[in-house]
């Protein structure tokens, strides 16, 4: 007995230790199928960059991996309300003449009376929004230099496009930055070259943030494809020099410098690429940019950049499936919308509607009026003020989207097209920058009109009037599609006294607001989680 | 090999020199009283080592023994015996009973036993004769209220609910601060799966035997790794050896509700809609009274069954128990059918050196859930309309007869009846233990555990053809699927060493070993959507977490005196990278025997008098997520997709990871006294505690424009919990007739976070606690110097009637304007002191039980009437009406200002005291010295709240009332046979 004991002894303790090593090694653990891949095995597969390009570009659209929600990008906020273009749309729309909004969604209605402060959910949102979508374009850069892909042994032809792909992640990196100068001014500049392990960004201001984004768009433009041989939804060179025309239009807001005669020679080659102002004979080319099909039924030849939606694949509560439930109530009927029913939020003012002056014939205003007033006696009740009809879920045919239930839509949202391009030269011709000529700029606007039905502009003129008429032109022409707040601003009548709208500063006859409105304040909690960032003045 | 054999057969030759110099001593061992032999009773011979112990005859045989040695005879429970060797020939020895040492509980502590009264730890054992009676359904119910320091809240009235336990309070802000379950040594799985309930519910509490509590570091070190929240081992019961004994255990409940939200009643809201609406508004009112509440509500009833075998035939002694339970919540559709089953194999083999245990409790739980969202669409439901519409279909809001109304609430019985969600779930948890005590040296043991515990489950669901008329949007014909299914192995090995040196007079017990535990869990989802006839299928990655450790433990009793105990533990996790995978958990603890000491030796009417104290560090890391070091890129499904040129593509998210992360630590300190006087007729326990927990690991904000996303899981900080327990349990009379007992425990607890790094100074710290009424909006704060979770918000101004002022604050900065900087901090949800009484009387064949149980210092925030208490929740839209609360009669709050939520208003007290449990039973005449006999008991459970808090239920763990499924009262009558 003993001595097998012994025996027995001797071989278990063997065992164990041989055990050992190998047990031990099963504390490496890293998923080995499924949806999540460890890092380093995803770029292993040659697809892989272009589903991470993919990502940069769904930022826009949707708010998680999971459609409708489900594992959100952001937490801590309603996954709806996280969305980009939602989240940006209520900064733009709902703080002007264009939009108020009915819901009660704890301090919505702040925007339209600007009294927002520093802890309102949406802004804050939405500077995280516009946080994570930076920090992954970065990623995505750290993950495709010429090292690294070396190092992974991509081909040639990988190589070239994904050269491509760096460019458009810059682009849309640019564009997130852009967008973040003209709300919120400064925040953190922030590269594929800063650290990668935790740290405390440094504050960059918003001349230091307008610098960079300068710089960027004039390195990348010849780094894009050509205008329109790109595929559809990836930005092309018309898209970079669109947005640094952009920052130029707006630069004396920005960095109180007139930058107009420098943006003319950007929306001259605009202008001048295949892009084309879609239009058709019933009129209604107009009106047909806004629906389902503007994908294919002559929009996308208009669209310079557009973010793309889908009611089966591409599904979330933001986007144009909010613009387009928001906006119908009262008595509308949501199925004429190919919706399964309407949110009642969305509806303008009169001061809007009055820029079409009695009877309309310009398509461009889709007003609903069967049941809504035009003046606003309780901006809580859909029915006060008229609705608009902008964003449908049919097509050119009255035929719903792809979601039978009525729920996500297919309508593609418009970043940048070629009318605002249109308008953007006419505004320099009317502040006299050089090279823009007041005929081209009265040809372009009656490019628009009669596309929509309007009567024409005999002429267009460099004064007061000649902006007037440009700012309502743009209105009229761009509402609801995220430009009025920046329009407003850069002609000095947003905060200002000098322009009243129905509610403004909560006042229903309108009253001025405190010119540090101008800008949003950074999110409390972003100033509680790194002090270096500074508020901006006001708040 | 060869001299082995040759000192052997020189040994055999002598042996019978050694049989003329001493003597065999043989004889059986008998109880005084029945006259049935003991086995297992210990023989010594004072002075030597020779011992024996007696077989399943009670007989033994001791070689060795001389002339005059004084042999003794010992056995737990019984006064031992001491009897000189005059060479007798056979001997007949009969152990009496000893009282007091009945009360020598015999308590698990991991890898081990000890008696309680030698344990150096903070350790509470509550057994079969504890445990609360009634319609208990798991093992969290039967010790609720009977153990101080520890609190449990159930997560409402549903049957299986889970519950929120928490020892000490819990240590952490974001990690588990669930204690570690052990059942029959082995840890089980946190949490439960898909389609199940409650996972203790998934052991049938008839099966229990005991319940051990292991409160402070030196306790549950040895346990290491998911220990730093306390251990609750619970241990089912063994087979007994003899003939066949079957056990029956039954009851049928009855429950009922006991409380509803104070909604408005419908000439109440008329009233409000009347004088405050507008014509399109009263226009929609209808013509009914509809209590929406008892519409959803009904009295339940239920069944537990359970049927128990055991017996044993020379070494093998086995028990079975089979269990059926068949139980309905108070909320309509709600069932739990559960069947469980219950093995237990012991066997002695190889003269008693071999022992193996074979044990498995396995279970098979068929749920309904029914639609618990209807209980908060109860609430806000418009009372003046009918449940159904005169043709039968139920009332919805619709905009018109084609297009359903997307913001309005549903129709409460349409939720439940048109809904279904149904789940079912599998748990077997089992493991096989030998112990083997070497022959060459039968003071070495090696034992060798391995266990497994998998759970597999599926919920699904669909939703009715004719919900909301099959209108576009509605949803209907909607069906969704979810399993999930949860793999986890333990082995443990171990070898322990229990000698006593009589040279020194001290007793050693050392044990050393290594763990392995590995935990994989899979899942899939899919939701079929009828409309557009597709199916989406959920994102999920199986996950394995791996956990190894080695540990060791040395204890060392003095002269039965001084005891010592001495615990190292190191612990891998494959959370962490490498450089922050291993940590180190070790424990000291000291305690004085001082009964036994010289001076109070004598003096009998202390039984027990022993100072303890201890400190050790113990380890926590789990914080939900398997993977939260590495990085990975995380696919999106198929409705999340992005249309690139003509295709479609999967996009891939880079998730946030730390692989800085690391073990959070939480040192213990704790200082005790156990005493026992009059013969044990008083005991009772005081301990002190201290507990600080550093590298909190928290989820929780990144610096903005750094991290993958705005939140990730980093080691923030520090909590420091102190507290001091109290126990007494006292039999003022004990007759033969009549025995009255009655107990109680008392606990003071206080938190506080000192440190937290990721929070820069002079900000207000991380905001936490979500309510309804504000997505995204929080009512809770932690901070450096307060308490975790503290109440953060506006102070309410008050008129000078004491009402509160609608939408008015208070400036506290006065800084002229009322923003986010004018909040502050207000009172918790944990209590200061929570306490429970018990109290029990025998009278000859009749027994009466109480169990009260109470807290004092926590707060709830009110979110029903926060949310549903005011006049423009109601008037909120022209398509349809909501209900409010009556609430809104007193404050007459209408302002929309989203600060309302987050007024100190709505904060209220919700001390509390319950009388949880009373009972009364009966014993049939029961024959003397025999086992079999028949019980009778009728018990309430819930039966009585006392308290000032004007919600349903002051009870809610976390402290944020809204939507709680009402705790019932349940009346029981149960029936107990053994034969």
């Amino acid at each position: 007995m003993k001595k097998i004991q012994i025996k027995l002894l001797g071989i278990s303790l063997l065992l164990l230790v041989m055990l050992f090593p190998s047990c031990t090694n099963d504390l490496n653990q890293s998923p080995d199928n499924g949806n999540s891949i460890p890092g380093d095995e995803f770029f292993a597969d040659p697809a892989s960059y272009k589903q991470n390009l993919a990502k940069l570009y769904a930022g826009l659209a949707i708010s998680g991996q999971t459609g409708p929600s489900g594992t959100p990008d952001i937490s801590g906020i309603d996954e709806g309300e996280s969305q980009y273009v939602r989240g940006f749309w209520l900064m733009q729309e709902l703080t002007t003449d264009e939009a108020v909004m009915a819901w009660n969604d704890g301090t919505i209605k702040d925007f339209h009376s600007q009294s927002w402060t520093s802890l309102d959910r949406f802004i804050t949102a939405t500077f995280a929004r516009f946080s994570f979508q930076i920090v992954n374009c970065n990623e995505f850069l750290r993950q495709t230099t010429d090292e690294k892909l070396t190092a992974r042994g991509v081909d040639a032809t990988l190589k070239t496009e994904i050269a491509t792909y760096r460019a458009e992640a810059r682009f849309l990196r640019a564009l997130t930055y852009w967008h973040l100068i003209d709300t919120f001014g400064g925040g953190s500049l922030v590269t594929e070259d800063s650290p990668a392990t935790f740290n405390y960004p440094d504050y960059a201001t918003r001349a230091e943030l307008y610098k960079f984004v300068d710089e960027e768009l004039t390195a990348i433009a010849p780094l894009m494809k050509a205008p329109k041989t790109n595929e559809a939804y990836r930005a092309d060179q018309a898209a970079a020099w669109m947005l640094q025309a952009k920052l130029y239009m707006n630069s004396q807001v920005y960095i109180n410098t007139d930058k107009y005669a420098a943006a003319v020679p950007l929306l001259v080659k605009i202008v001048g690429t295949g892009y084309a102002i879609h239009t058709n004979t019933a009129k209604t080319g107009y009106n047909e940019l806004f629906l389902a099909d503007n994908d294919k039924n002559g929009a996308q030849n208009e669209f310079i950049f557009a973010v793309a939606f889908d009611g089966l694949h591409t599904q979330g509560y933001g986007g144009t499936t909010f613009l387009a439930h928001a906006a119908v109530g009262g008595s509308m009927n949501a199925a004429s919308f190919g919706l399964n029913g309407g949110w009642a939020g969305i509806r303008t003012t009169s001061a809007f509607v009055d820029k079409f002056g009695a009877n309309p014939v310009d398509k461009r205003g889709q007003f609903y009026t069967a049941g809504q007033t035009k003046e606003i006696k309780d901006i809580g009740s859909f029915t006060d003020g008229y609705a608009i009809q902008k964003f449908k879920n049919v097509d050119k045919n009255g035929v719903q989207g792809s979601d039978k239930s009525g729920n996500f839509v297919d309508a593609d949202f418009p970043i940048f097209r070629l009318a605002d391009a249109y308008l953007m030269y006419a505004e320099c011709a009317a502040r006299n920058a050089a090279g823009a000529s007041l005929t081209t700029a009265a040809g372009y606007i009656n490019a628009l009109r009669t596309r929509a039905n309007a009567a024409t502009i005999g002429s267009l003129t460099a004064d007061a009037a000649g902006l007037n008429l440009i700012l309502d032109e743009r209105a009229k022409e761009l509402h609801w599609e995220g430009h009025r707040r920046t329009d407003l601003i850069r002609f000095g009548k947003f905060s200002d006294g000098s322009y009243l709208w129905p509610w403004k500063g909560g006042v229903a006859g309108g009253t001025q607001t405190q010119s540090f409105r101008n800008l949003f304040p950074i999110p409390a909690n972003a100033l509680a989680s790194n002090n270096k960032l500074q508020q901006n003045p006001g708040y | 090999m060869k001299t082995i054999y040759k000192k052997l057969s020189f040994l055999l030759l002598l042996l019978p020199f050694c049989v003329l110099a001493q003597n065999t001593f043989s004889g059986k061992v008998l109880d005084k009283v029945s006259g049935q032999p003991i086995p297992g009773v210990n023989i010594n011979v004072q002075g030597s080592t020779t011992g024996a112990s007696t077989d399943f005859d009670g007989k033994f045989q001791l070689s060795n023994v001389k002339k005059g040695d004084m042999v003794v005879f010992s056995f737990v429970g019984y006064k031992s015996q001491t009897v000189e060797f005059n060479a007798q020939q056979s001997i007949t020895i009969s152990l009496e009973e000893d009282a007091s040492q009945l009360k020598e509980v015999v308590i698990q502590v991991g890898y081990g036993t000890v008696k309680k009264k030698d344990a150096t730890g903070a350790v509470t054992t509550l057994t079969t004769k504890d445990f609360n009676k009634g319609p208990v359904s798991s093992a969290d119910q039967m010790i609720q209220g009977k153990v101080a320091g520890l609190q449990i809240i159930n997560g409402g009235g549903s049957p299986g609910q889970g519950a929120v336990i928490r020892i000490r309070s819990g240590s952490s802000l974001s990690a588990n601060n669930d204690p570690l379950f052990v059942v029959d040594g082995l840890p089980v799985a946190a949490g439960g799966v898909q389609g199940g309930k409650n996972p203790l519910s998934t052991i049938n509490q008839n099966d229990i035997e005991s319940i051990t509590v292991l409160k402070d570091a030196s306790a549950t070190a040895i346990y290491g790794s998911r220990a730093s929240n306390g251990v609750i081992i619970i241990t089912t019961k063994k087979g007994k050896a003899g003939d066949l004994k079957v056990t029956y255990n039954g009851n049928i409940q009855v429950s009922d509700i006991v409380d509803q939200v104070d909604t408005l009643t419908p000439s109440q809201f008329r009233d409000i809609v009347n004088t405050r609406g507008n014509a399109t508004q009263q226009g929609l009112m209808g013509q009914a009274n509809t209590d929406w509440q008892d519409e959803i509500f009904r009295t339940a009833i239920g069944t537990d069954n359970n049927i128990s075998l055991t017996g044993g035939q020379d070494n093998l002694v086995y028990r079975a128990s089979v269990g059926y339970a068949n139980l309905n919540g108070i909320l309509k559709r709600d069932n739990m059918e559960r069947s469980t089953i219950n093995i237990n194999l012991v066997g002695n083999f190889l003269d008693k050196h071999l022992k193996i245990e074979l044990n498995n409790n396995s279970s098979l739980i068929n749920s309904n859930y029914s639609n618990t969202g209807a209980i908060g669409s109860a609430i806000r439901f418009d009372p003046t309309q009918a449940v159904r519409n005169p043709d039968g279909t139920f009332f919805q809001w619709y905009n018109s007869p084609t297009e359903i109304n997307q913001l309005a609430g549903r129709n409460p019985v349409s939720l439940i009846e048109q809904f279904n969600n149904l789940g079912t779930s599998f748990r077997s948890i089992g493991n096989i233990q030998t112990e083997y005590k070497m022959h060459f040296l039968p003071e070495l043991k090696a034992v060798a555990n391995f266990g497994y515990d998998e759970m597999s489950g599926t919920g699904k669901g669909n939703t009715a053809a004719d919900y909301l008329n099959g209108l576009p949007g509605s949803g209907y014909n909607n069906t969704y699927s979810n399993t999930e299914s949860r793999n986890n192995k333990l082995m443990d090995l171990y070898l322990n060493y229990n000698k006593k040196v009589e040279s020194m007079n001290t007793q050693f017990d050392v044990t050393g070993g290594y763990s392995y535990q590995d935990f994989k869990d899979s899942r899939t989802s899919s939701n079929y959507t009828f409309e557009n006839n597709t199916t989406t299928e959920g994102l999920f990655t199986p996950t394995r977490v791996n956990l190894q450790s080695f540990f060791a433990r040395a204890n060392v009793t003095i002269a039965d005196k001084y005891l010592l105990t001495l615990s190292y533990r190191r612990d891998g996790t494959s959370r962490f990278t490498e450089e922050n995978r291993w940590g180190n958990f070790p424990a000291v603890a000291l305690a004085w025997k001082l009964n036994e000491e010289g001076f109070l030796k004598d003096v009998t009417s202390i039984s027990t008098l022993k100072l303890r104290g201890g400190w050790g560090i113990t380890g926590q890391q789990d914080i939900g997520v398997s993977y939260p070091s590495i990085p990975l890129y995380l696919a999106s499904n198929s409705t999340a997709q992005y249309q690139l040129g003509n295709t479609f593509y999967t996009t891939y998210r880079p998730q946030p990871y730390n692989s800085n992360l690391k073990w959070e630590e939480t040192s213990t300190v704790n200082a005790g006294i156990d005493f026992g006087f009059l013969n044990n007729r008083i005991t009772g326990s005081a301990d002190v505690y201290r507990r600080i927990t550093s590298d909190l690991l928290l989820y929780t904000q990144n610096p903005s424009f750094f991290g993958f996303s705005n939140y990730d899981n980093y080691n923030v900080g520090t909590i420091d919990n102190k507290g001091i327990e109290l126990a007494l349990d006292l039999v003022p009379v004990k007759t033969d007739n009549l025995e009255w007992r009655i107990g109680g425990n008392i606990t003071f607890q206080n938190s506080e976070i000192t440190k937290l790094t990721t929070v820069l100074d002079d900000t207000p710290g991380i905001n936490v606690g979500g309510y309804a009424g504000g997505t995204g909006n929080t009512i809770q704060n932690h901070q450096v110097g307060y308490a975790p979770n503290s109440f953060y918000v506006y102070e309410q101004a008050y008129g000078a009637d004491a009402k509160p002022i609608d939408g008015v604050y208070i400036d506290r900065n006065k800084d002229g304007v009322i923003n986010e900087q004018d909040k502050y901090r207000f009172h918790k949800a944990a209590a200061d002191v929570f306490y429970g009484l018990n109290t029990s009387l025998v009278y000859k064949n009749w027994d009466m039980s109480m169990v009260w149980r109470g807290s004092w210092g926590n707060f709830n925030y009110n979110n029903v009437d926060s949310n549903a208490g005011n006049y423009q929740e109601i008037l909120l839209r022209n398509t349809d009406l909501i209900n409010g609360v009556a609430n809104v009669l007193e404050t007459n709050f209408s302002s929309q200002d989203a600060k309302r939520y987050e007024s100190d208003y709505y904060i209220q007290d919700a001390s509390f005291i319950k009388l949880d449990n009373i009972g009364v039973g009966y014993t049939f005449n029961q024959k003397p010295n025999s086992t079999s006999l028949v019980k009778l008991t009728l018990s309430a459970q819930n039966v009585l709240v006392i308290t000032d808090y004007t919600g349903i239920d002051p009870e809610i763990s976390g402290g944020i009332d809204n939507n709680l499924y009402p705790r019932p009262i349940i009346y029981t009558l149960g029936l107990n046979v053994n034969f």
